[in-house]
């Protein structure tokens, strides 16, 4: 029977159904259409977790949309040609000196359009923040182990993401033609030649002939805007969509479990603050644009094959192959009437992409090694994966190196030191220092590990010093919150691989034993050292212990402070008031 | 301190990739539960709502301003070459700088305050799913592949799908020779203008060694020792009866990507010459290639006392009283030697071209 009709109370206006909203109308349009509804009805609510790092992803992304941004307004002025013509702007240190198109028309960007300059700088320091931003939230994803399954395809298009946005970058400041860029161009060509067999067929294809040509502007300029803008926005489409149907990993905590997710919703909290965080980095880009200065190119003059500034420098995230290449020996083979330039195609070429993908492959080494299948999505802390988190320290400290290495001349002008010494330091310290930042790392984190257990056992450090009737001293202990030691014990036990054996039962030799006694090694040299949680067993003897420490020290009046006044009637609290550090 | 020595468990037979047990084990703490939700002075004060509400829209109208301040600057102040006149960048600069920043800061922070003070902030769970499909609709996709690779005859029909990989693979050498022209080979290009091609550059017997910017001829007694000039050959500033340059543009580039010289006096007795290189030199004055054997950079830092010339790119390091050796650096071969004499006139020319390829090393350079 249809209700609907009859008035639901005794009223005497008419009951009506309210006007139907427009948001309702609009949502109705566009779902007969569209069926938005199904699609959308599982995301506008969808969960977030809260933390300080999860935005550091944000960062690359929210300064990706400001490249794009500034990025076409600075294509309405720029040509990308090097079709000689001669300055006629209003930058009068270089009226009438002939130059490419492409750097006259970055110094009309920078003169004569307004808020030229602002976009140029803005977009250079964009760059910059995506770059940087990308590198250290891939250190983030490390160390916390979000690359574990169901990530590791995410973690692989994020470094495929990081490795096009260098690429990106380097034909993006090779475009002015001014003499630094034009400079970096010489020492690609010069790394492209050094390639064997077909070095100089790619070298010429390039640029289109001998070194420069007239084509590699026009040719750099349709990668940087099309190309490789294009790919890395369908990657990021890629990683922001397996983010969402993976949603998004959390740190363990009360109610925090690997099969839930627990955080603000989509709309409005997180999208409100995913929303204003674009403001501001998008305002922090801009602050900077203004007031701090980048790339002067005016300040280099038009490129010029046979000139060169001392002092010469890539952008930073370049910094590890010019490091690479400053500290190779000048190594060289001459056989068989052909020449293999070592001394610049493994800086240059092989080294760069070893390192990076010796990152993006330690994920599969770990899956390999302790053969889980599950799902994670509770996050590690650092200390608690030990040798993932030296083997990145390693890595860091490799990347610092190469990175001092890459500005030896500059340390050598401001540090009075002497340039030889410093690449001989270098050539050698590469190799080492990584080594021992490692073992510290390493043992660092174990020793942050048996601190926590000493806290979960015994508590945290008061800052109360007791004094015994005997005299002794010592600090009071105290436990810590039931939820801090449910987040510090919310881990796994780490597995260890024993050794295998050669042979089967039977006495049958057994093929993959290498292959198996080289993951148990593995398992034993990545895991064996940590220190794992206590077990319940453990908790409750030690925390037994501190009951009966805590009668004591109620019974013999050392739970309290000394005020002085015990004996001479004057004190004026009682013991529950004495202050304690909270925790 | 008890020791906790992390589990073992048997090996597996299978090995590799062999699915470790996993501890079950319950916690050794309970898990208390999310933390209950706390209100904010803001959900239970409507005073303090209403002051975040003013706050928040202040950000806001306060972001308006700096968008008009942005459209006073940007037609008051005048650009073009005063672009230092405040904090060593342009007022214009600095003040569309700041202003849009200030703009765009100020509806950031505001949203954030909004979120934070004013959105509700209960904490929701939401159940996470396995990333895999259901067992069922994965063999349905299964089943279904099979159907349709079956109905196709794809497998069946070797002679069809042979052809046809054969066909498409094929389509990759159209794909490839379509680039073919991207640039001519190192060997087309000889021939084609002056000096042209990896062996060769614009040097040629008897041609004048001329200062790079202006272009005037040297003599050698022009050259104090310890004097270095950056040099180029007589050609690139040749000019027609118009005064029309014969090189220019982008053959100009390429000649001085290549011919680029340093020269340098020294005393006579400092110079070791290289064999077969005795009469190389003018009164001490030697000529090197100024394109680094390393990567290509041209190299400009001299070391006046020890005749040691520096690459400022990578610091490889040559020593021009020994034929270019090279002594430090990432470099591997030394600079090559252009072999100098005088012209009837006293002005310093080239014997040759350059013996040896300059500039970075590659395959077929032998």
């Amino acid at each position: 029977m249809d209700t609907t009709k009859i008035a639901s109370t005794n009223g005497t206006t008419a009951a009506t159904t309210g006007r139907p909203s427009p948001l309702a109308g609009v949502g109705t349009w566009a779902d007969e259409r569209l069926g938005l509804a199904t699609a959308m009805k599982k995301q506008i609510r969808k969960v977030f977790p809260d933390h300080w790092s999860f935005m550091l992803g944000e960062i690359a992304l929210w300064s990706f949309v400001v490249l794009l941004l500034s990025g076409v307004f600075l294509t309405l002025w720029f040509t990308p040609s090097m079709a000689e013509i001669q300055y006629e702007g209003s930058y009068d240190q270089l009226r009438g000196i002939h130059m490419s198109e492409a750097y006259a028309s970055t110094l009309n960007i920078s003169f004569d359009v307004r808020g030229g300059l602002l976009m140029r700088q803005m977009h250079h320091w964009a760059a910059m923040l995506f770059i940087a931003a990308m590198l250290v939230h891939l250190m983030r994803v490390f160390l916390t182990g979000a690359f574990r399954k169901p990530r590791e395809l995410n973690w692989v298009i994020g470094g495929v993401l990081i490795l096009l946005g260098i690429v990106e970058g380097f034909a993006g400041y090779s475009l002015p033609d001014d003499l630094l860029s034009g400079t970096g161009l010489r020492i690609a060509d010069g790394l492209v030649k050094a390639t064997p067999v077909v070095g100089t067929y790619m070298s010429f294809f390039m640029f289109g002939g001998e070194f420069p040509g007239e084509l590699i502007i026009p040719r750099l300029y349709i990668a940087h805007v099309l190309l490789i803008p294009g790919l890395i926005l369908a990657l990021i489409a890629a990683h922001m969509l397996l983010l969402v149907y993976h949603k998004h990993t959390q740190w363990p905590g009360p109610g925090r479990t690997e099969q839930n997710v627990v955080g603000y919703p989509l709309l409005p909290v997180y999208a409100a603050k995913a929303g204003g965080f674009f403001f501001i980095v998008f305002g922090v880009c801009a602050t900077m644009g203004g007031l701090l200065a980048i790339n002067p190119v005016w300040k280099y003059g038009p490129y010029d094959p046979s000139k060169v500034t001392a002092g010469s420098q890539p952008d930073w995230y370049m910094g590890i192959a010019e490091g690479l290449l400053r500290i190779m020996p000048g190594w060289e083979t001459h056989i068989f009437g052909v020449t293999i330039s070592w001394n610049v195609f493994l800086p240059g070429q092989i080294a760069p992409v070893a390192l990076l993908m010796m990152v993006l492959a330690w994920p599969f080494l770990e899956a390999w090694v302790t053969g889980d299948k599950r799902e994670h999505h509770l996050l590690q802390r650092p200390r608690n994966a030990p040798t993932r988190t030296a083997f990145l320290a390693a890595m860091i400290t490799a990347y610092g190196l190469l990175w001092a290495a890459g500005g030896n001349d500059i340390l050598a002008l401001k540090f009075n030191l002497n340039l030889n010494y410093i690449t001989y330091f270098m050539r050698v310290a590469i190799f080492v220092v990584p080594v021992l930042v490692f073992f510290l790392a390493r043992r660092w984190c174990i020793s942050l590990q048996r601190h926590d257990n000493e806290v979960l056992l015994h508590g945290y450090e008061t800052g109360i010093i007791m004094r015994s009737p005997e005299g002794g001293y010592s600090e009071r202990h105290l436990p810590i919150s039931t939820e801090r030691a449910y987040s510090l014990t919310a881990r796994d036990r780490d597995v260890v691989v024993p050794d295998p054996q050669p042979t089967d039962g039977q006495g049958v030799r057994d093929k993959g034993y290498p292959v198996r006694k080289l993951r148990a090694r593995l398992s034993q040299g990545m895991f064996a050292n940590n220190v794992q949680k206590p077990t319940t067993s453990e908790l409750e003897e030690a925390h037994h212990h501190a009951e009966h420490e805590h009668e004591l020290e109620h019974a013999s009046g050392m739970d309290r402070p000394a005020d002085g006044h015990q004996f001479d009637g004057h004190a004026d609290h009682t013991p529950d008031e004495a202050p304690l550090r909270g925790h | 301190m008890s020791d906790h020595t992390p589990s073992t468990v048997p090996s597996q037979g299978d090995g590799h990739g062999a699915q470790v047990a996993t501890m079950h084990e319950a916690d050794p703490i309970a898990d208390p539960g999310v933390h209950p939700h706390q209100w904010r002075p803001t959900d239970v004060d409507e005073r303090a709502a209403k002051r975040a509400e003013r706050q928040v829209a202040s950000l806001f109208g306060l972001s308006a301003v700096f968008a008009i301040l942005f459209c006073v600057a940007y037609f008051t102040l005048e650009i073009g070459d005063n672009h230092d006149t405040f904090l060593g960048m342009g007022a214009s600069t600095v003040a569309l700088g700041t202003s849009f920043g200030a703009a765009l800061l100020l509806i950031g922070v505001g949203i954030i305050q909004w979120a934070r003070k004013l959105m509700g902030d209960q904490e929701i769970v939401e159940m996470r799913h396995p990333a895999h499909s259901t067992d069922e609709d994965r063999d349905k996709v299964l089943a279904d592949l099979k159907t349709g690779i079956e109905e196709s005859g794809i497998v069946r029909r070797t002679l069809v799908r042979n052809s046809l990989l054969g066909a498409v693979g094929m389509l990759g050498l159209p794909a490839v020779v379509l680039l073919r022209d991207l640039g001519p080979t190192p060997g087309q290009v000889v021939g084609e203008y002056e000096g042209a091609g990896l062996e060769h550059t614009l040097w040629t017997e008897g041609m004048r060694v001329v200062r790079d910017v202006v272009g005037t001829p040297i003599k050698a007694s022009d050259l104090e020792v310890g004097d270095l000039v950056n040099a180029e050959p007589a050609a690139i500033f040749e000019t027609d009866e118009h005064g029309e340059h014969l090189i220019e543009g982008v053959e100009l580039q390429i000649a001085k990507s290549k011919a680029a010289l340093i020269l340098l006096r020294m005393e006579p007795d400092d110079i070791t010459p290289g064999r077969g290189r005795e009469n190389w030199t003018v009164d001490g004055i030697v000529a090197y290639s100024k394109i680094c054997t390393h990567v290509g950079c041209p190299i400009s830092l001299n070391e006046r006392t020890t005749h040691h010339l520096l690459c400022p790119c990578h610091q490889s390091t040559f020593d021009l009283a020994d034929s270019g050796r090279v002594v430090f650096g990432p470099a591997a071969r030394a600079l090559p030697q252009l072999p100098l004499a005088v012209d009837e006139e006293g002005y310093l020319v080239a014997q040759s071209d350059f013996t040896e390829p300059v500039g970075p090393s590659y395959w077929e350079r032998g």
